[in-house]
């Protein structure tokens, strides 16, 4: 009787649409309008790559010891350096990176020992063109540039 | 079966690849009569990208981040399934602050997976509320994995021989809040859902799997204690320190859809008792055992299973010696569960196809690596 109850005033459904109507509140929205309002991004998130400079004299802190071309799985580090004649340093010449092909796993940041390339915060990379994608020594130092929205 | 039915012809129809209820790139060559499915068959390779051979030719630090990108919804298990079978060749094991992070990452991997299964299995159904009830908790704990390792899907979380990052500060206090909400969210959910009608019509009785069919498929996981076995690796072989931990292995009955949805559901209860468990006793220490910045493998072969949301999840490694893996073998939990589709399957409505599959949980990176 009981059962025949519950099923003809429906009480398996309202207990289900008491549930639906608790979340209307508009305290509850958990929508982000996105361009509008960005989100909080982790400290550690792995994003555009970055090559630092030293902040006092603007030179490379890039040492050109090739490890994170090594440490690369997908191989899209190109580092380009010549040794100095009179000094008998390398000196960073070129850098590429291709993040068309990037996984942002890490690894090349795990394996710089100076902490010169960084995986940053910034997570708008799209671009037009696939030669977009491949970054350059000037992009790397100055990051990417954030992206405009018109609104 | 079929002559019983009103007269009518046998009709092939393909289901997929490009259809919102095969989760990904399946298709399913169904023969049908009339509405009742006489057979299926299943295609699949859409997504396959070769992970075993590509690491073949990376070293083994590199291989790690191709494994998250199998079950991509469950990267962080996938991880630890790698790192330990290198581990065991290596003869190393992590440390223990390192083994207490894993399980507890790996757990909150389990709930933010079956969170997914759940979201998008009962809008297969036709209860679209759950999925963004389900999506909302599932945020927290992506928030958590942008924290700790920067990423939220392919997170590359572990490492050969422990843990990468440390752990950030308030992590344990953003776990233990994660579990208060997710505990009382999760009995909302079973209120949309358990007692429906139209959720029990739909799912009792549909697409039974018995403890028998399941030994001789080599189904594993939720699907298989679903039918009432109690079996779970992380009782069986505990491996990264589970065997501190105290919990259940639900168990169902019939083996049916409905029962795949109970023993889920209680899993995530569990996970998130293990959760609890782990955090408040997270031992201080090193985070990385003592292993070379190469490494090196001594020849030999070692394999590795872990339980990971989907089921039995296993490496097969194999070394020469050298500093690449000679051999990388995966048994991936959703390729042999998709194996049972067709016993599944056979004598059901086109509608119940539908459910099948969902309840499988297969992603079709795994399926097709």
């Amino acid at each position: 009787m009981r059962q025949l109850l519950r099923k003809v005033f429906l009480a398996d459904l309202i207990q289900g649409l008491r549930v639906t109507f608790r979340h209307q509140s508009p305290k509850q929205v958990v929508t982000e309008q996105y361009p509008y309002e960005r989100p909080k991004i982790g400290e550690r998130y792995r994003g555009a790559p970055r090559l630092n400079i030293n902040p006092e004299n603007g030179e490379t802190l890039c040492i050109c010891c090739d490890l994170c071309a090594l440490a690369c799985p997908e191989q899209l580090i190109v580092v380009g350096w010549e040794r100095n004649p009179e000094t008998k340093k390398k000196e960073l010449v070129t850098f590429t990176y291709d993040i068309s092909r990037c996984m942002f796993c890490g690894l090349c940041e795990d394996a710089c020992p100076v902490d010169a390339l960084e995986l940053t915060q910034d997570f708008e990379m799209a671009s037009y063109t696939r030669e977009g994608a491949i970054l350059d020594r000037q992009t790397l130092e100055n990051g990417l540039l954030p992206t405009q929205y018109r609104y | 079966m079929a002559d019983t039915f009103l007269d009518s012809t046998e009709l092939v129809l393909n289901m997929g690849p490009q259809h919102p209820s095969t989760h990904g790139v399946l298709r399913v060559i169904l023969k049908l009569d009339g509405e009742r499915v006489l057979s299926t068959e299943c295609v699949i390779g859409y997504l396959h990208r070769g992970v075993e051979k590509i690491g073949e030719n990376r070293t083994w630090q590199m291989f790690a981040p191709y494994v998250d990108r199998m079950d991509y919804v469950a990267a962080v298990s996938n991880g630890l399934g790698y790192c330990l079978a290198v581990e065991k060749l290596l003869g190393v094991e992590a440390p223990p602050r390192a083994q207490a992070v894993r399980v507890i990452l790996t757990e909150l991997n389990r709930i933010a997976s079956h969170l997914l299964w759940l979201g998008t299995h009962a809008l297969d159904i036709g209860a679209i509320t759950p999925l963004f009830y389900c999506m909302r908790e599932r945020e927290l704990i992506l928030n958590i994995y942008e924290k700790y390792c920067g990423a939220r899907l392919t997170t590359h979380a572990f490492r050969i021989g422990g843990l990468q990052y440390e752990t950030y500060e308030g992590f344990e206090k953003e776990c233990l809040e994660f579990c208060d909400i997710f505990e009382k969210k999760i009995d909302e959910y079973e209120e949309l859902l358990t007692g429906n009608r139209i959720w029990q019509q739909r799912l009792k009785g549909v697409g039974i799997l018995t403890a028998e069919d399941c030994k001789e498929y080599g189904v594993t996981g939720p699907m298989l204690r679903a039918a009432g076995v109690k079996w779970d690796l992380r009782k069986a072989q505990p491996y990264s320190g589970y065997e501190k931990y105290d919990f259940e292995i639900p168990t169902g009955q019939n083996g049916d859809t409905y029962d795949r949805y109970i023993v889920r559901m209680q899993e995530m209860r569990q996970s998130a008792r293990i959760v609890r468990q782990a955090v408040s006793d997270i031992p201080a220490g090193p985070i990385m055992a003592k292993v070379g910045k190469v490494i090196k493998p001594p020849a030999g072969e070692a394999y590795v299973s872990i339980e990971a949301p989907k089921g039995e999840l296993g490496y097969y490694i194999v070394s020469d010696g050298s500093t690449q893996p000679y051999r990388v073998r995966i048994r991936p939990p959703s390729f042999v569960n998709l194996q049972a589709l067709d016993k599944m399957c056979r004598g059901a409505l086109v509608a119940d196809v539908v459910a099948i599959i969902g309840t499988t949980d297969i992603v079709l990176g795994e399926v097709d690596r």
